[in-house]
């Protein structure tokens, strides 16, 4: 009984614990609900050195740089930088492009408004990355109608071609008119 | 008393304009070729479409304004201004046709942003517009900044007269060469070679850190056409800022520096002739300028402790000045960090210098470094002979390409383009501020349009009133062609309405 007592207010003394820890964190950090890049670039000095939630899109390369790497992220306001380790980014299959949707990831990292390490870039240094929804191939299906547009416009362009191939011809038979 | 055209006259500019446009519509096979080199089926649709339009309005005027005669001198203007219109036009059918953009408008702006190597931008969704699209963007301000007409008279243009015409009224205050045609051909084998060398550096360093060799020859092609033709345009959406490397950052200031010289010295410094970069009253008078903005702009960032050590201050103030300065546009911040972060005096210095510009003759924009220099010897003269006994005799004499006097002919003509250019800062930036904008951020972009700039401190977004969209395109415009062939567009316009007929 005693025993069941104990691990009881044992289990309370950790859950308080981990949410006064839970709430240190909030006071200094700002990834209770992920930023949106347009509040990061507005607001940079605010957020400057503080752990941020940020997600969006994976686009472009992902440009390796020794054992970390360079992504690209955009949220569908602006894209921002971010920089992780190699690992961690070793399972985004798809970036985002004209034939291609990229993985949609959420970062949890360190935002500097001008990053030292970084020749004073704006950027997030990624401290864990999770992929929220998987990306994919775009088809790119032959457009009908801009098919027919160009079947009209040719048929008008050869109509011309063959009206001044004519006025060639008169004006070289009859030059004086 | 204004004349009123004659049908003659309709037919020359009608006739010499469906000749650009042939012109126009064969640089558009490279974004087809593109399209089909990654498999782009509905781009290379779009460009079909847009190539076909082009063809058709060339052919008409053509064949209806069919003429032997050679351009005059108000000939050769109104033939240069409206064919960058009508090319806008045309270029943005496939803009438009790519679903990137909100409107017609919107993708006439890119359009026009593009051959007035301004880069200013209103796409929508960047990191997903084809490479075709993307090469599109990229090739006008190539294309722009060597000159549309310049191409036609590489190309179409046989006799000297007509072809000198309109060299001139592309803003080209000087040939390289005694022969126009072998000017014009020279521009570009200087621009040829320069994107032949830029794309090797720059593909090398893209693939070095750690973009894919297709896509780091692609980046490469799209950099190199813009830093050199000083466009801004980027494949990206964060524009320079996508790279995270400072080698790449500095290939590319390299080039828009280059970009930014005048043809005539590439030129010289080709033939043998390098001391003429040392003596050139321009190139003087740029770097001075260069030094001294960059030393006021240190300041400016260094009280308001916006970059917290002296490399990143360096890194991120020489870029956004030298960018600025060139008219190349070029960013390695986000727009409304001008704005929120730089502060007055870093804000205001990138305006001046971005008012100012790069070189006479090349392919920046901006007042020009040798109006600014021009104006300065006449400021000195003037003062020196305040000092002097009234029957002293003073000479100005100053170097570019040869040694030349100054007088006051030379002064007027300079001091005319140069007012010209400060009313069309202070129009557009008048007119952003009727919109509800804030002084400074109305005068940044005002100039920055008006200067074929491309800096951006967040005014120019899909979201801005139309108004203030015809009005920076107006302004790109203007400032590209260096006003007098608009102003013969112009004249030709109200002698329709109010000339009168020549009596035969």
């Amino acid at each position: 009984m005693l025993k069941n007592k104990l691990f009881v207010c044992r289990s309370y003394m950790t859950m308080l614990i981990f949410l006064v820890i839970e709430c240190c964190l909030m006071l200094n950090t700002a990834y209770g609900e992920s930023v949106s890049s347009n509040e990061l670039i507005s607001n940079a000095r605010q957020y400057n050195g503080k752990t941020v939630r940020y997600e969006g899109e994976v686009i472009g390369d992902i440009m390796k740089r020794g054992d970390h790497a360079w992504i690209n992220i955009n949220d569908g306001q602006n894209a921002i930088g971010i920089w992780a380790e190699g690992a961690s980014v070793k399972d985004i299959a798809y970036t985002g492009g004209y034939k291609s949707k990229g993985n949609k990831v959420e970062i949890i990292g360190i935002f500097h408004r001008a990053c030292v390490e970084h020749g004073g870039d704006l950027d997030i240094h990624a401290q864990t990355i999770r992929k929220l929804s998987s990306g994919g191939v775009i088809s790119d299906t032959l457009n009908l109608k801009k098919l027919k547009i160009i079947v009209i416009l040719l048929g008008i362009l050869l109509f011309i071609w063959i009206l001044e191939l004519m006025q060639g011809k008169l004006q070289h038979r009859f030059p004086h008119n | 008393m204004i004349l009123k055209q004659t049908l003659n006259d309709f037919k020359i500019i009608g006739y010499y304009l469906g000749k650009i446009l042939i012109g126009l519509s064969i640089t558009m096979f490279l974004p087809v070729i593109t399209g089909l080199s990654f498999g782009e089926v509905n781009p290379v649709l779009d460009f079909m479409i847009a190539i076909l339009a082009t063809l058709i309005i060339s052919s008409i005027l053509t064949t209806t304004c069919f003429t032997k005669k050679d351009l005059s001198m108000a000939h050769g203007m109104v033939v240069v201004s409206s064919s960058w219109l009508v090319a806008t036009a045309l270029s943005a059918i496939a803009f438009y046709l790519s679903g990137h953009y909100n409107s017609f408008l919107d993708a006439c702006f890119e359009a026009m942003s593009g051959l007035t190597t301004t880069g200013l931008t209103l796409v929508q969704d960047l990191d997903h517009l084809s490479k075709a699209h993307n090469l599109w963007r990229h090739v006008g301000p190539f294309i722009g900044g060597q000159g549309i007409a310049v191409v036609a008279i590489l190309f179409f243009m046989k006799g000297s007269a007509g072809a000198f015409r309109m060299y001139v009224g592309e803003a080209r205050d000087e040939k390289l060469l005694p022969n126009v045609i072998h000017s014009a051909r020279s521009i570009w084998i200087i621009g040829i070679c320069y994107l032949i060398a830029g794309i090797a550096i720059l593909s090398a360093v893209g693939y070095y850190i750690g973009i894919k060799p297709a896509n780091a020859f692609f980046h490469a092609i799209c950099i190199v056409m813009c830093a050199f033709d000083t466009g801004g345009f980027a494949p990206q959406s964060q524009n320079m800022l996508y790279y995270h490397n400072s080698v790449f950052e500095f290939v590319s200031i390299i080039i828009f520096i280059l970009g930014a010289l005048n043809f005539n010295l590439h030129y010289q410094a080709w033939v043998g002739n390098r001391k003429e970069i040392f003596k050139n009253i321009e190139t003087r008078a740029f770097f001075v300028s260069v030094i001294l903005t960059f030393f006021i702009t240190m300041i400016g960032l260094n009280q308001l402790k916006v970059y917290p050590q002296a490399m990143t201050l360096f890194r991120k103030g020489f870029f956004q000045l030298i960018s600025g300065h060139t008219t190349t546009g070029y960013m390695t911040i986000y727009p409304r960090q001008f704005i929120s972060e730089w502060g007055g005096v870093g804000t205001f210095v990138i305006i001046c210098a971005m008012a100012m510009g790069g070189c006479i003759c090349s392919t920046a924009g901006g007042i020009k470094m040798f109006r600014i220099a021009v104006l300065y010897k006449a400021l000195r003269e003037d003062s020196k002979k305040l000092l002097l006994p009234r029957s002293a005799v003073f000479i100005q004499k100053f170097h570019h390409i040869k040694d030349m006097f100054l007088n006051d002919k030379q002064v007027k003509a300079v001091g005319l383009i140069t007012i010209s250019y400060l009313a069309l800062y202070l129009i557009g930036t008048i007119a952003a501020m009727a919109f509800g904008y804030p002084l400074l951020d109305s005068l940044f972009e005002s100039t920055s349009a008006a200067g074929n700039v491309g800096l951006s401190c967040g005014i120019t977004d899909v979201g801005m009133p139309a108004a203030l969209k015809i009005i920076y395109i107006i302004q790109m415009w203007l400032g590209r062609l260096e006003f007098m062939s608009v102003f013969a567009l112009l004249g030709f316009l109200i002698a329709i309405i109010k000339g009168k007929n020549v009596k035969k």
